[in-house]
């Protein structure tokens, strides 16, 4: 090692100390460099989705007020329900067209080459529906002038969000600078804004080409049932499990199967559990495809492993004094068990269950085989008869929207990631206060 | 009477019971509790399980076996002529409760009376008609044969149904009663309750077992049938994945692995050096206010659904990777790569190797840091030579963990990755995995006659063994390597 023989002082550095601390100084950024891109894939993570994801909180509407002209509506002037019924949507859409029309020819809003007929086409298809449904709710409104609050086109909606501009739609079928010129006009006229969509919270999912009335309704609403399903399931049969393994199991070979099976289970790959779901509960038991019973128990398989661990530890560190107290003065086992032991490891339990919930409620994989994917347009029933109507899932919409052409799909997608993230923080957050606030360190 | 009102009865009687039970046992004792064995509700409770118990496991036994009872009786009564043409007995059945269900919806409806049924004949009235009046739609025209079919189904359904309502609350008075008489000071009733208790909570731990058995005897079974329809010689051999829904298809499993390995290495080659490094740092380095921020910022990572990465890879990574990387080195034009699923895999799977490395190197004893110290080691060098060669088989058990979990991952891959079975070494075009196939052979309209649908299972099967192989072994590692310091 080093020459004993050497003239250096120790308090002079030599060139081995300095290669050995430059060494040690290199290590040090290196792990500096690993964090600092662990952090930037976290921030690029959420600033991709966030930038992509929030402007599909907001969308673009046309209020406009619609003369509902008898002549159309309800030819006879009967007012008989059963012939307002009759008229189709498209008997709707030429009275959007008159109102476009006058705007049109109002002064300084014209638009060369620009007729209400394609004009009509900025409003979102959805509008004659929805206005087929007013009429229907209100057959007495025939005859007047209603103010509606229509779906601008994802085209039109795209252009105030910057996705579409004037050279894009140039090349573009679906819309022309004409129409965009005359979006600008109704909006300096204040008929065109831009304002908090709560359709997209509330809607159910809408066809490839009206991507501005697509919402979440349906997939909020499939992945709550899913998830009271699985609350349900997992929480009785979790804890049950765990008390036995816990509390209660002989040191035998059946109590090292069920042990080993499941640290092995929690390890299974999540689209495995979509295979058995088709195979077992909608192929052998015949369950419906799509419905959120079915989602709901595939679900909980999945799910069951990671509570019965987290319980597991919770009971563990309930220490045995609690037990041996209880036993001493009369308690059976069941007793000090329940009484004792369960209320003391509620806090823990209820925590591992949430997070379990959350990593259930992200889960995509196993219900893109059992059926998930369908288009859902109609929202399930109450349930329980409810649970059996088919349904979307958050997380499956947000790959079925991925899959459209439309690029607006794209933006819905990332807001529906966005919806989906908020979910998860809320849970995480309840699970983290009742950690805090009633976890007891013994 | 249907079966929830049934259950319901059941469950009445047996709270009657539990109130009668526990009023009778403190009665027994003359009203003195010291005198009884358990306390009184215990009593209610062992009454409540012997009027509840037996009746409910006989009422879900019925559901079971009556309608496989009726179909067997019914099928005698279908001859092999009123089978169409290109159908099989079992359409028939499914008519013939169709239709079954339909009259039954008339009749509620009140649109046909019970002794209008009895008249009921195909040749005076168009049954299909009417039961497409009262909403229940039927494929073709219903022949005399099927119409006296579903007449006698319901008949011996509704038979049925009453004579297991009259077995199960006849089972659960007897229940009642017998376990009324039983009630006696000295009788144990705490024992009976909680023998009870504990069935049900052995009953639990069994569930995870079944999911076990179910998992494989579905991917097992499926299997089998698959092999019988294409060659296993062929799955596990053939060099070219190209299925044909019309038949002749090639279905090679060897394409699909190598995609599905190499999506796996290259985010291995992200995730281990990162994550090793942040658990190095954040164990041996970093003070507690930098722990305290970033170990937890590194486990959100871990808590993000994978269709978000899945999301981040098709918007973000795969244009960026193909607009700066592929199309200017001319190596690819797609979007979907392998660099791109691998790299966000990879981030995924940084919190996992972390976490996992940090517990690990936690866990080598303090001891041996000070030794290394006093022999004048600066840290990285304990790191280098004391601290990670303890720690090795530890920090191996977490990258095969690592492994199996990118093998088994599915939405980053469908999303990222692409859909082209090719065996390929560049990275920057687009492959394909195991479970990318698995998605797209069982979603939409599938038959599950076709060896298209069912190599599905095949793959399903392979990548359990993979997974699980890598965890048994991970685990293995792991657990020895524990012994070590304990």
């Amino acid at each position: 090692m080093t020459d004993v023989s050497s003239t250096s002082s120790l308090l002079a550095v030599d060139d081995r100390t300095r290669r050995r601390n430059a060494a040690e100084k290199r290590f040090r950024v290196y792990g500096v460099i690993a964090i600092v891109l662990a952090m930037l894939a976290l921030a690029g993570l959420m600033t991709s989705i966030l930038t992509n994801g929030l402007s599909a909180f907001k969308q673009t509407f046309v209020t406009l007020e619609v003369y509902l002209d008898p002549a159309k509506l309800d030819k006879d002037g009967s007012g008989d329900l059963e012939k307002i019924r009759k008229v189709s949507t498209f008997g709707y859409a030429p009275l959007i067209r008159n109102t476009l029309q006058t705007h049109l020819d109002a002064p300084n809003m014209a638009v060369d080459d620009l007729s209400a007929k394609d004009a009509v086409k900025m409003i979102s298809n959805e509008s004659a529906a929805e206005m087929r449904r007013f009429v229907l709710a209100n057959p007495d409104m025939i005859g007047e002038t209603v103010s509606f609050k229509f779906l601008a086109s994802g085209r039109v909606d795209g252009y105030y969000k910057g996705r579409v501009t004037m050279e894009s739609a140039e090349r573009d079928s679906n819309i022309s600078p004409q129409q965009l010129m005359f979006a600008d006009k109704l909006k300096d006229a204040g008929l065109l804004e831009t304002s908090f969509n709560w359709g997209f919270l509330t809607r159910a999912d809408a066809s490839e080409n009206r991507p501005e009335a697509a919402g979440l309704g349906v997939a909020i609403l499939g992945s709550l049932y899913m998830m009271a399903v699985v609350l349900c399931l997992t929480l009785p049969i979790g804890v049950a499990a765990s008390i036995y393994l816990e509390e209660f199991a002989p040191k035998n070979w059946f109590t090292d199967i069920v042990e080993v099976n499941i640290s092995n289970l929690a390890a299974v790959p999540s689209i495995v559990f979509g295979i058995l779901g088709l195979a077992i509960f909608i192929n052998f038991a015949g369950l419906p495809q799509s419905a959120p019973i079915v989602g709901g128990l595939v679900l909980t398989l999945m799910t069951l492993p990671t509570i019965i661990i987290s319980t597991r530890a919770s009971l563990k560190a309930v220490p045995p004094s609690i037990r041996d107290a209880a036993l001493g003065v009369g308690a059976s086992k069941m007793q000090a068990v329940f009484h004792h032991v369960l209320p003391l490891a509620a806090p823990g339990i209820l925590t591992g269950t949430i997070i379990g919930l959350a990593q259930a409620l992200g889960e995509t994989a196993p219900l893109l085989l059992i059926g998930m994917v369908a288009f859902v347009r109609e929202f399930p029933g109450a349930p329980p008869e409810g649970l059996f109507d088919p349904a979307a899932a958050l997380p499956v919409q947000v790959y079925n929207w991925t899959q459209r052409a439309d690029p607006a799909f794209a933006e819905r997608a990332s807001g529906a990631i966005i919806v989906l993230l908020v979910f998860l923080l809320f849970m995480n957050a309840i699970a983290i206060i009742l950690r805090r606030r009633f976890e007891r360190r013994w | 009477m249907s079966a929830g009102l049934v259950i319901l009865a059941v469950v009445a009687i047996a709270t009657v019971g539990f109130f009668v039970g526990r009023a009778k046992s403190l009665s027994s004792a003359g009203g003195d509790i010291r005198q009884l064995h358990s306390l009184p509700s215990y009593y209610g409770q062992a009454t409540f399980l012997f009027a509840a118990v037996p009746a409910l496991l006989v009422t879900f036994a019925w559901l079971i076996l009556q309608p496989m009872f009726v179909a067997s009786q019914i099928s005698g009564m279908i001859v092999s002529g009123d089978i169409v043409e290109g159908a099989s007995r079992t359409l028939v059945m499914a008519d013939v409760r169709r239709i079954a269900n339909g009259l039954d919806v008339a009749v509620t409806a009140g649109k046909l009376s019970e002794t209008g049924i009895e008249k009921l004949n195909t040749a005076s009235t168009d049954v299909r008609a009417l039961l497409a009046g009262v909403g229940v739609a039927v494929a073709s025209d219903v022949q005399q044969n099927i119409l006296a079919a579903a007449k006698e189904f319901r008949t011996l359904t509704s038979t049925l149904r009453i004579a297991m309502a009259v077995v199960a609350i006849a089972l659960s008075v007897l229940g009642l009663v017998v376990a009324l008489t039983r009630i006696k000071p000295e009788y144990r009733a705490r024992n009976v309750s909680e023998q009870a208790v504990k069935a049900l909570l052995i009953l639990s731990s069994l569930v995870a077992i079944l999911t076990t058995v179910g998992i494989i005897a579905s991917l097992v079974f499926e299997t089998l049938h698959f092999f019988q329809l294409y060659p296993a010689k062929d799955f596990f051999f053939n060099l070219t994945w190209n299925p044909q829904f019309t038949g002749g298809s090639d279905l090679g499993f060897i394409p699909l692995l190598w995609g599905t390995l190499y999506v796996s290495f290259v985010a291995l080659v992200f995730a281990v050096p990162i994550g090793l490094f942040v658990a190095v740092y954040l164990s041996e380095y970093a003070t507690n206010r930098v722990r305290s921020i970033v170990k937890p910022a590194v486990e959100i990572l871990a808590g993000i659904p994978t269709i978000v990465y899945g999301l981040f890879a098709l918007i973000t990574v795969g244009p960026l990777l193909r607009d700066y990387f592929a199309q200017p080195l001319g190596l690819g034009q797609s979007s979907s790569s392998v660099l791109t699923a691998g790299i966000v895999m990879g981030i995924m799977l940084i919190p996992f190797v972390s976490s996992l490395s940090d517990d690990v190197i936690n866990a080598v004893p303090q001891a041996m840091r000070d030794g290394s110290y006093g022999l004048g080691a600066t840290q990285s060098e304990t790191v280098k030579q004391v601290i990670l060669p303890a720690a090795l088989p530890g920090i191996v058990g977490a990258i095969l963990l690592a492994a199996s979990r990118a093998i088994g991952e599915t939405m980053i891959v469908v999303m990222g990755a692409g859909a082209a079975a090719k065996l390929s070494l560049n990275p920057l075009e687009a492959m394909t995995t195991i479970t990318v196939k698995i998605v797209s052979q069982l979603t939409g309209d599938t038959e599950f006659a076709s060896p298209e649908t069912l190599v599905a299972f095949a793959l399903g099967l392979s990548l359990f063994v993979i997974t699980l192989g890598l965890n048994v072994l991970a685990l293995y590692i792991v657990r020895k390597y524990r012994e070590q310091y304990e």
